[in-house]
């Protein structure tokens, strides 16, 4: 498979580099759609500039990155297009690898339910067979890849492209099973931006499984290993921010990076929800609703954790797509990383209810998107509820992909012990609700 | 015992026609006072310095205090250079001596104290449009401080002038506006002017050549242009009484000099004007770089108001002017760019000396809602890269701090410099936007301070006769002289919300964290059954009565 692999990244490259060549990429970076005052490009060269006049790039409002990045891009910056580029094909490397890891695991587990005799006789249409799941990461580097906002991203020198980078090698080391390893990339990518900190709970179900630790708040060997791996988090992620101290000298970067993303002050308009929210927000409740938005986030992880215990993989899945849809500064660039991992589910689709809906929806919104940011802030015909409705659209219609995939997701795993063909008392075809 | 403070009024007005046909008068009220401030006897006892700026300035330890409200934009192309230039609005800026710990805390209260005393809303003064400007406001009295944390400059381009500051300007006066030059300061025609501006100026002066103890001087100034077509109906014949609808009856009692100044610089052959009553009286003073000759008028002379005990100077025109000397130094700014996302701030400066460059500071304060980005600061003269040999560059904080940027540029001669810098325009949440948001925010006067070599005074081949032994270096009176230029304010659009939305944007956003968390929560909390249907009512009522029975349900 090494040959199709080489060849979608050749394809991908070409593509990113043709377009860098041309005028659209200036036109790419200006876009609030693809950039946010996070992580924009112009930002980290203002930074860059900010040092070289011998200022704290982290002393005015304009610079939100954290000092590992500006340490990479101080010697970087000549060759900033193919880090990114790098960056795109290492993620859909990373992905490729854990996907096929992650299959030769449910391949597994599928044998043995099969002869442990736990799967009921009429779900056999349900069983996946090796022949239909090969292709899937060659599937998953391709949707990762090729997807217009993953190529938008690039082009315009989003840094969350290094983010999701950061986050398909911690998925991958999570698979191969390094605790390690998949601590120090968690910890990296949650001293990039603090939503990742939610997937520490997937990947310790993970590893937990992989070594045949039952995950029982009474058995020590769990809290052995949780601690394990707690610690090596949280190390790693005090031994970056000792060494951000030490790059510039000061803790100003704290307020600037962290303080930053979760008080949310720059109401530059992007895809999410917060920026027109807080615009129109009475002052006495901003706090209430900054904590309230920004709990929103987190408090998804418990409850599908205890609910999806067995299944670590769609868990992270699950809490990608959340982070990408509620976090305070969401990019095209975020919701590219979960889009990548669809195939990985596509035998799903007979249970999926809103799919074409969403699509549609999804690509309306992202055609609407520039033209009413047009008619808004050029053409001066719209106003900004016209932006904003389509980003309550675009939200809407996330919202709905993920939580029809968690419906099929269940809906199959009921089936897998329950039967395909449910029959009522009285005999006839049975319909099941969610009750 | 200790000497009574000694004081000393004078009051002058100087009026020059300008090339376009309107006039520019300049009033100046200078009071020195000989207490000390800084030093550690108590001041209570006024007499011709009004009480309420001596208590202002020994109440918050200020050394300096410089105060000007500006209607209208001084037009340096047509009118030549002012003799106090000033930006529009207004512009506050304060030397605070070094005995202040909290320069802050007392910035923010001598604004709200001057605020009341000149009837203005300096109120709005606060730190989203203070700066620290690091090289171009040095102290223009005596004192040689170097250390700029005791300096705040800020302005307020949207302040409007009218009578109300008008009124507690003129209150300052020791005469009022009862006699002396004051009485020409009426409202309705001062007002009716294409510029007008009035500051007041407190500085510490020397007392003695050997400047053993220092002295308090206060400017009022006021510089009005009558405009030709508005105010001169056309005609081009300007008199006292036509500008201020009043002429002189005496000179302020209290006022050890007053007079009148009228420049009749011109060409000698051709006088382009005749000013009448006529007056033996001349000066020459080098003024701008420029020697210029005044016909003076002394009030307290009382051979000056004639047998009709009134002056009335009356300037008739009969030929054209001959050219104006045009201005060395001249600037222009402007907003590039279309689209409320962002745009360019272009700087244009000027050097119109012929074979001289000079060097020029240029500040700029930009309010934090224009995001600059200095990576994108370019400046070129004559299409080519010019870098500043200087740049102090304080970047803003958000609903904190303005951006302040000041640059040492050298303009080469004869050239425009282009200093541009991009900005990002940023949305505001919805209670920091003024009641007229689509009328935009402005943006501030950019100043252009610089030591100009002059023209006219530069003379290197003299024919004066002067010995040798001096006259080697080209070394005039007033070879160079201190100017300070002011851009136009700037008048940015920033992309708004909508007003009337708060509660809708509350709901729908509410409503769409609400989807996302009754889809999660359903599929959370429920588990899949089979759907039996459920019995009809007559089976229902049935089985009630069954489980009462005791018998087995249907």
């Amino acid at each position: 498979m090494a040959a199709p692999l080489a060849l979608l990244l050749i394809v991908a490259v070409t593509i990113r580099a043709a377009l860098f060549r041309t005028s659209l990429a200036n036109l790419i970076s200006e876009r609030v759609e693809v950039v946010s005052p996070l992580n924009a490009w112009k930002r980290v060269v203002e930074g860059l500039a900010l040092l070289d006049l011998d200022i704290s790039p982290y002393s005015g409002d304009v610079f939100h990155e954290t000092p590992m990045v500006i340490y990479l891009f101080h010697f970087l910056m000549d060759y900033a297009e193919i880090t990114f580029m790098l960056a795109d094909c290492l993620t859909a490397v990373a992905l490729y690898l854990a996907v096929k890891d992650y299959n030769k695991q449910v391949f597994r587990k599928q044998k043995f339910a099969l002869e442990a005799d736990r799967i009921p006789m009429d779900c056999l249409e349900l069983i996946r067979s090796p022949t239909e799941m090969y292709y899937i990461p060659l599937k998953v580097a391709m949707f990762y890849l090729l997807n217009p906002f993953t190529i938008v991203s690039c082009v315009a020198k989003c840094t969350c492209g290094l983010n999701n980078a950061v986050i398909a090698l911690f998925i991958l080391s999570t698979m191969r099973g390094s605790a390690l390893l998949s601590a120090i990339f968690l910890a990296l990518a949650t001293y990039q931006s603090i939503y990742p900190l939610t997937l520490c709970v997937p990947a310790l179900l993970y590893l937990l499984q992989r070594l045949y630790i039952p995950v029982n708040v009474r058995r020590s060997s769990f809290w052995f290993y949780t601690l394990q791996y707690l610690f090596m988090f949280l190390g790693s992620l005090l031994v970056l921010i000792c060494l951000s101290f030490f790059l510039l000298g000061s803790w100003d970067f704290l307020p600037a990076v962290y303080g930053f993303i979760l008080s949310v002050p720059d109401l530059t308009p992007n895809i999410g929800l917060f920026w027109y929210f807080f615009a129109e927000m009475f002052d006495h409740f901003r706090l209430f609703f900054l904590c309230v938005f920004q709990i929103n986030v987190f408090f998804y992880t418990l409850p599908l954790s205890i609910k999806l215990k067995e299944h670590p993989v769609f868990l992270i899945f699950m809490q990608i797509a959340l982070i990408a849809i509620f976090k305070s500064y969401p990019t095209v660039g975020d919701l590219s990383l979960y889009m990548a991992f669809l195939p990985v589910w596509n035998h799903l689709y007979r249970f999926l209810r809103n799919i074409f809906l969403v699509s549609c929806v999804l690509l309306a919104c992202s055609a609407l998107f520039p033209v009413l940011w047009h008619l808004w802030i050029y053409a001066g015909s719209a106003n900004s509820n016209f932006y904003y409705a389509i980003t309550l659209l675009f939200s809407v219609a996330q919202i709905l992909l993920v939580s029809d995939y968690f419906y099929a997701f269940l809906r199959r795993e009921h089936h897998l012990t329950n039967g395909l063909y449910l029959k009522k008392k009285d005999g006839s075809e049975a319909t099941l609700v969610l009750k | 015992c200790a000497r009574a403070p000694m004081y000393d009024f004078q009051e002058e007005l100087v009026i020059r026609p300008l090339h376009s046909g309107d006039i520019y008068a300049s009033f100046q009220f200078r009071t020195v006072w000989d207490a000390d401030f800084m030093g550690d006897q108590k001041v209570s006892h006024y007499r011709l310095f009004p009480k309420s700026l001596g208590q202002v300035i020994t109440k918050f330890s200020v050394r300096e205090l410089h105060i000007s409200f500006t209607q209208g934009y001084w037009r340096t192309m047509q009118w030549g250079q002012p003799y106090l230039p000033s930006p529009p609005g207004a512009e506050l800026w304060v030397w605070f001596q070094d005995t202040v710990t909290d320069v802050d805390g007392t910035w923010k209260e001598l604004t709200n104290v001057l605020s009341g005393i000149f009837c203005a809303s300096l109120n709005f003064i606060d730190s989203t449009n203070t700066v620290q400007p690091s090289a171009s406001f040095k102290p223009l009295g005596i004192g040689n401080v170097t250390d700029h944390s005791f300096l705040r400059y800020a302005t307020l381009p949207r302040e409007i002038v009218c009578t109300e500051n008008l009124t507690p300007w003129k209150k300052l006066l020791p005469c009022g506006s009862k006699a002396g030059l004051s009485v020409l300061l009426k409202s309705e025609k001062l007002f009716h002017s294409t510029f007008h501006s009035q500051a007041v100026h407190v500085r510490p002066v020397c007392q003695d050549p050997q400047c053993r103890t220092t002295s308090m001087e206060l400017r009022q100034t006021l510089n009005v242009v009558f405009d030709l077509h508005t105010s001169g109906q056309g005609k081009r014949e300007w008199s006292l009484f036509k500008m201020f609808s009043r002429t002189l009856t005496e000179a302020c009692p209290l006022a050890s000099s007053s007079k009148v100044y009228v420049d009749v610089t011109d060409n000698p052959q051709v006088r382009p004007f005749e000013l009448s009553p006529a007056t033996p009286l001349l000066t020459q003073a080098v003024v701008l770089g420029d020697r210029r000759t005044y016909s003076v008028y002394d009030l307290t002379q009382q051979a000056s108001f004639g047998s009709s005990r009134s002056l009335n100077m009356l300037l008739r025109w009969k030929a054209a002017d001959g050219e104006m000397l045009r201005p060395l130094l001249h600037s222009e700014r402007y907003v590039a760019g279309y689209g409320l996302q962002a745009g360019e701030i272009h700087t244009l400066i000027y050097n119109h000396h012929p074979y001289r460059a000079f060097p020029v500071l240029l500040l700029s304060a930009v309010p934090w809602y224009l995001r600059l980005y200095i990576h994108t600061l370019t400046v070129s003269s004559k299409g080519k890269d010019n870098r500043p040999s200087y740049i102090h560059y304080q970047p803003s904080k958000d609903r904190e701090r303005p951006h302040l940027l000041e640059m040492l540029l050298q303009l080469p001669p004869n050239s425009v410099t282009e200093v541009t810098v991009e900005f990002e325009r940023a949305l505001l949440k919805w209670t920091e936007y003024t009641p007229d948001p689509n009328h935009g925010f402005y943006v501030g006067s950019s100043v252009i301070s610089a030591l100009v070599p002059s023209v006219v005074a530069m003379d290197t081949n003299s024919t004066l006769d002067r010995p040798l032994f001096s006259s080697f270096f080209p070394c005039k009176e007033e070879a160079s002289y201190f100017m300070r230029v002011y851009t136009e304010p700037l008048l940015v659009n920033l992309p708004t919300p909508d007003f009337s939305m708060p509660y809708n944007v509350i709901c729908l956003t509410c409503t769409v964290v609400a989807v996302g968390y009754g889809s999660l929560y359903n599929l959370l909390t429920r588990t899949f059954q089979v759907d039996e249907p459920s019995p009809g009512l007559a089976k229902r009522i049935a089985n009630v009565i069954r489980r009462f029975r005791g018998v087995p349900l249907l």
